[in-house]
């Protein structure tokens, strides 16, 4: 065994997004050494490509906002499945994080007093966005990045080296986070420059790394999506929470082909933009379900007056949330009501002048411009539903961010499951990312600062690390990795997509097994130097995982609710409210295994913020009279 | 849907030496050059080098030059070229290449790191910042800039010149400077830092021709020399060589 | 650093450009397949033509002055040895010892407000200095300073020409509205030099408001437009002007060699003024 490079630190952050920036900044402000780790150059994880805004009740744009009814808005949008410990810290601390942000630099946009401006939502009831044009998370990516910078500076002050107490080591990939015993110490990575492998040795371990949207065909997702922190989580032996609840974003672009599924902010709908199948008919009236009726205009005069006058009409039911739109259209286009590159109209030119369009959306201006040759100030865009989010993730601990059953490793953002329930609101990824990126900085700060000796790392397991890590450079190449991604994107999309059905997903089992056996004959060409093929030969190992996780809790979950509809189980079922599917490692570490849990009952003064008549279409009668 | 075979040479090679090779790929309706290139990684050349992540213009990762011109790779559409040229990518030619289309852009973290950060007024608690949106506008503007580096690039102060690097902070961190300038709350002056002075004295502001290449190449659209460095090189002005102005600093002090 | 394992390195940076050592091998200078030449060579080729033209019109010290019209590179006309203008822009500051062309003395203003205007330097840098010569072509020199040191460092005056710039303008204005004059200097009369002239002190006001100082100096110095919404005002408007300071500044050009032109034709007795009343 060749000689590793270690270093110590006292946190390592691996992930370099929102959550893991946010970590970053608070385990180093309480003290802690801390290291991040990215895939990435710094400053380009896909938090940048969050466009609408962050949700937090500061009640800037409506006085009637505060945290109850975010918290409300939250669990409504997650159909009650959410971790209820985890939207309630959220909707309470989401103000101080978004205010917090202001004083390291970021520029909102601003009311006519000058306070941070709020924009409408999917499923918020009032507006309640902070945002910057369309490209709030470049704004959230940037302040976090520039923090990190001012921190930095901070050390060089008093101690001569920038990276003395944080350090960003960009462009590297961490493989495994190592154990001793059942706790955290330490993660094994490589560079992706060099290729070479280096330790570095940590009692707390931070998972921010997203989601796993690289799993499926069309995404709106960066390369980067490929369920690492899910997959490192897991072979850690923490398990993964409800992965069955994936979102589908409802409007991603359809065309050209080399761009399906990037992404078409949600803001287009809550400034304004209509829905239309190629009848030309708003088909959204015909799809408001039964626990949304009373929320949702009737009428198109309803709806457009609504934007005016928010406080005596109802929304237009383009705002409902994302999965019943996602399904709405997913339905016209099945019905053969679709455009004609297979999705619906998105219509904003005839409901606002050009200039307007121009200065609210102009990443979307852009993005339609160049990539599609489509003037959207003069024509209608054409989307259809893409991998957007995954709701399931790594089960923690509400208030600490704590993974369950490994001591030092938590996890934040994406990574982590439960906040969002079955189907996450619009806003509330990047306000997740703040909350509980703090919460796992400072938690992992505390934890390491009481650990009184550092768990070792063992040479025997950096041995078996590094053998895995250079098993693609041994033998024939017999297998391509990019075919084998490709073949699993195709599966995945095809057999647990937007709509799904046992039969199918039981093939996608086998489908999965299958491309596991190949996926250990994936071979690669060159040196390890920069080598893009190895490094996806790398990443198919945490995909697959991930991918049977979602399948197999998929498959067993017989209802549908919010990121997860059956069509041969097509109504939500109170019984399956409370209950949690937990994926765990296979003892022989071979596939993944699922556990049922009950979830604690939601606490009486938080479901005293709902009416009755709302709670019976959720809970169980049992739950209801407790 | 029309699909024909292009042309490229693409740079491969590393710090030790290398070449453009050639290639003959399929092109597809509405592709941009990323997808060309990774269909040349999923079919002829596994280990090529390249970075990308958000395909859609907003991370700023996969920049390279196309046929001698920055650009982002997933933003320059196949129908911009005749299908019968050869289109030629090359990695950046301002910094140190690592491998194949990559380059080291350590520069430019470098560099970010030495712009001293936003200086939060004092007696401001978070919640409380009152800015308007006219104030707002300017530096907003700047911060749009999605870090692509093409402007840090094509500037000829440092693709050109190697050894001004370490004097010369470059067009993306010149504006960041005027970004905090414009700032209405940074109170880096009751701090004691002028951002002025220190463009010109700390980040070579002057050596900055104003020749507008970086406003050329910016994707983001940004008036990086109209609205950011030829401001900036006016406030310096208003410290360093307008006597009125510096004269009437000394008696307000007073 | 890219990766960040390693410190960054100290090491002085060896000299070099696209070909230097570190760099990408490959050997050309740029791989630019436009014609990139283009605009260097139509800029420098506008802007010889305009040097030739008024070197020649500011030495020639002769058929600047057709009343009611004087030519704008001859006022005001300061020394003694001008022409006299009836009620015209002269002044003999200068006195009796100035021998040669009257010109000369106030042509420094607006030649140097033009020389120091950011866009020109960009538009002489690219065309005749060849740095760069367009982007991402390699630029021919070895060694490179920009504006960090003299002469260069001197373009930070452009704002004192740009002061004089508006001296010149006004007294440009004031040859307009003299030229509402018939050649008898009676008031209320037009001819065709006065649409030239009219043309022409539009452009230059034009191009001297649209001045990135000029912007600088009306509000963009301020940190809060929010506190000064009449400077915010003019400051936009400016603004906008300032996004054709290009097409300005060429115009502008063109526009005050016609207008010393058509002031040399009817001088000079090749072109009678066409009266309009």
């Amino acid at each position: 065994m060749s000689v590793v490079e270690r270093q110590e630190w006292d946190v390592v952050v691996v992930g370099a997004g929102g959550a893991g920036l946010r970590a970053a900044v608070e385990a180093r402000e309480r003290g802690a050494r801390t290291a991040v780790i990215c895939k990435s150059l710094f400053g380009k994880a896909h938090t940048v490509m969050a466009e609408g805004g962050i949700a937090a009740a500061m009640a800037n744009a409506n006085e009637h906002d505060n945290w109850q009814v975010h918290f409300r808005d939250t669990m409504r949008g997650g159909k009650f499945l959410n971790q209820w410990r985890m939207a309630e810290l959220h909707a309470q601390e989401a103000p101080d994080r978004v205010w917090e942000l202001e004083t390291w630099g970021a520029l909102f946009d601003r009311t006519k007093d000058g306070r941070i401006s709020q924009r409408n939502f999917g499923g918020h009831e009032y507006p309640r966005l902070a945002h910057v044009g369309d490209r709030t998370g470049l704004e959230l990516i940037r302040t976090l990045q520039q923090k990190i910078v001012a921190l930095q500076q901070e050390d060089f002050r008093e101690t001569g080296d920038y990276e003395s107490r944080l350090k960003v080591f960009q462009e590297c990939t961490v493989t495994r986070v190592l154990k001793d015993g059942p706790r955290v110490s330490g993660v094994f990575a490589y560079e992706r420059e060099s290729g070479r492998f280096f330790v570095l040795e940590a009692p707390a371990v931070v998972v921010a790394t997203g989601g796993i949207g690289k799993s499926f065909k069309v995404t709106s997702n960066s390369w980067e999506y490929t369920g690492d922190g899910h997959a490192l989580a897991l072979l850690a032996g923490a398990p993964l929470l409800n992965m069955e609840f994936v979102q589908f974003h409802p409007t991603g672009m359809v065309w050209p082909p080399s761009v399906k599924g990037i992404l078409v902010t949600e803001s287009v709908r809550g400034d304004g933009g209509v829905l239309r199948n190629s009848e030309g008919k708003r088909f959204m009236f015909d799809y408001v379900p039964d626990v949304f009726k009373e929320k949702y205009a009737e009428s198109e005069e309803e709806g457009d007056r609504w934007y005016e006058d928010p406080d005596h009409n109802r929304r237009p039911p383009e705002l409902l949330p994302r999965d019943e739109v996602a399904r709405a259209i997913n339905a016209e286009v099945k019905a053969g009501r679709g455009s004609p590159h297979g999705g619906v109209f998105l219509d904003v030119s005839t409901r606002m002048p050009a200039e307007t369009i121009k200065r609210r959306l102009p990443s979307m201006y852009h993005q339609f411009k160049e990539l599609a040759d489509v003037d959207i100030t003069a024509e209608a865009m054409e989307v259809g539903p893409t991998c957007h989010y995954v709701m399931g993730g790594i089960a923690v601990d509400s208030d600490t961010a704590a993974a369950r059953g490994v001591p030092g490793l938590f996890a934040a953002g994406e990574v982590a499951g439960g906040m969002h329930g079955s189907n996450r609101l619009g806003g509330n990824s990047l306000s997740d990312l703040l909350v509980f990126g703090r919460r796992a900085g400072l938690h992992a700060a505390q934890y390491a600062a009481g650990a009184d000796v550092r768990p070792p790392v063992h040479d025997a397991d950096l041995a078996v690390a590094e053998e895995e890590a250079l098993r693609p450079f041994s033998g024939d190449p017999a297998e391509n990795p990019y075919t084998l991604h490709h073949e699993l994107q195709q599966a995945m999309n095809d057999l647990v997509g937007i709509i799904r059905r046992q039969g199918e997903m039981e093939q996608a089992l086998e489908r999965l097994a299958e491309l596991r056996v190949r996926a250990a004959r994936a071979g690669v060409e060159g040196h390890r130097q920069f080598n893009p093929g190895w490094h996806l030969a790398l990443d198919l190992r945490n995909m697959l995982l991930v991918s049977e996780c979602v399948a197999r809790a998929a498959l067993e979950r017989t209802e549908s609710r919010g990121g997860h509809t059956r069509e041969d189980h097509p109504t939500m079922e109170r019984t399956w409210r409370n209950v949690n599917l937990l994926c765990r490692l296979t003892d022989d570490a071979t596939g993944v295994g699922l556990d049922r849990e009950t979830t604690d009952p939601i606490r009486p003064d938080l479901l005293a913020l709902f009416e009755k008549e709302e709670l019976v279409k959720y809970l169980a009668e049992e739950e209801l009279y407790e | 849907m029309s699909s024909y075979e292009a042309r490229f040479k693409v740079w491969r090679g590393d710090v030790d030496g290398g070449g453009l090779e050639d290639f003959a790929v399929e092109v597809n309706d509405g592709e941009v050059v990323l997808d060309i290139i990774h269909r040349l990684q999923a079919t002829q050349a596994p280990d090529l080098a390249v970075r990308w992540n958000c395909k859609a213009g907003k991370c700023g990762s996969c920049s390279a030059e196309i046929n001698g011109r920055p650009r982002l790779m997933c933003m320059t559409r196949m129908s911009v070229f005749d299908r019968a040229e050869t289109i030629t990518v090359t990695p950046l030619r301002a910094f140190p290449v690592i491998r194949d289309l990559v380059t080291d852009v350590g520069f430019n973290y470098r560099k970010a790191r030495e712009v001293p950060a936003f200086v939060p007024p004092e007696g401001v608690g978070p919640g409380e910042y009152r800015m308007f949106q006219e104030d707002v506008d300017r530096s907003q503007e700047f911060r749009k800039c999605i870090e692509c580096f093409l402007c840090q690039d094509t500037c000829h102060v440092v693709r050109d010149h190697e050894e001004n690097k370490t004097a010369f902070a470059g067009p993306r961190f010149l504006m960041r400077v005027a970004e905090l300038d414009m700032h209405p709350l940074d109170a880096a002056e009751e701090s004691g830092l002028d951002r002025k002075k220190t463009a010109q004295d700390e980040h070579g502001l002057g050596y900055c021709n104003i020749t507008k290449c970086c406003t050329e190449v910016c994707p983001e659209g940004i008036k990086i020399t109209d609205n950011a460095l030829i401001p900036l090189k006016e406030r310096a002005v208003d410290r360093k060589y307008d006597p009125l102005v510096w004269l009437g600093s000394k008696i307000r002090r007073r | 650093m890219a990766t960040g394992t390693e410190p960054p390195s100290t090491e002085p940076h060896p000299p070099g450009g696209v070909r230097g050592a570190g760099r990408a091998a490959i050997a050309a200078p740029h791989l630019r397949t436009d014609r990139w030449w283009l605009a260097p060579a139509a800029t420098a080729a506008g802007l010889l033509a305009f040097i030739a033209y008024s070197t020649w019109r500011a030495f020639a010290n002769a058929d600047y002055y057709a009343a009611p019209y004087v030519s704008p590179f001859y006022s005001p006309c300061l020394a003694e040895n001008c022409r006299p203008m009836h009620a015209g822009p002269n002044a003999e500051i200068f006195g009796g010892w100035w021998g040669i062309s009257p010109a000369i003395i106030i042509l420094i203003f607006p030649l140097g407000f033009r020389l120091t205007c950011y866009y020109y330097r960009k538009a002489y840098y690219r065309g005749f200095w060849a740095s760069p010569p367009a982007c991402a072509v390699a630029e021919p020199h070895t060694k490179y300073t920009g504006e960090t040191r003299f002469p260069l460092i001197l373009q930070n005056i452009h704002r004192y020409f740009f002061y004089a710039a508006i001296v010149v303008a006004g007294i440009l204005t004031y040859d307009t509205v003299l030229s509402f004059r018939d050649e008898h200097y009676r008031w209320g009369h037009m001819g065709l030099g006065t649409l030239v002239f009219l043309v022409n002190i539009t452009l230059i006001w034009a191009y001297t408001i649209s001045c990135h100082s000029c912007r600088h100096i009306v509000g963009g110095k301020l940190k809060h437009f929010s506190r000064h919404p009449v400077r915010y005002r003019a400051w936009q408007f400016v603004g906008r002007l300032n996004a054709r300071h290009m097409l300005l500044a060429w115009a502008s050009l063109v526009s005050v060699a016609l207008a010393d032109f058509y002031v040399y034709l009817v001088a000079s007795g090749v072109f009678d003024d066409p009266r309009f009343f």
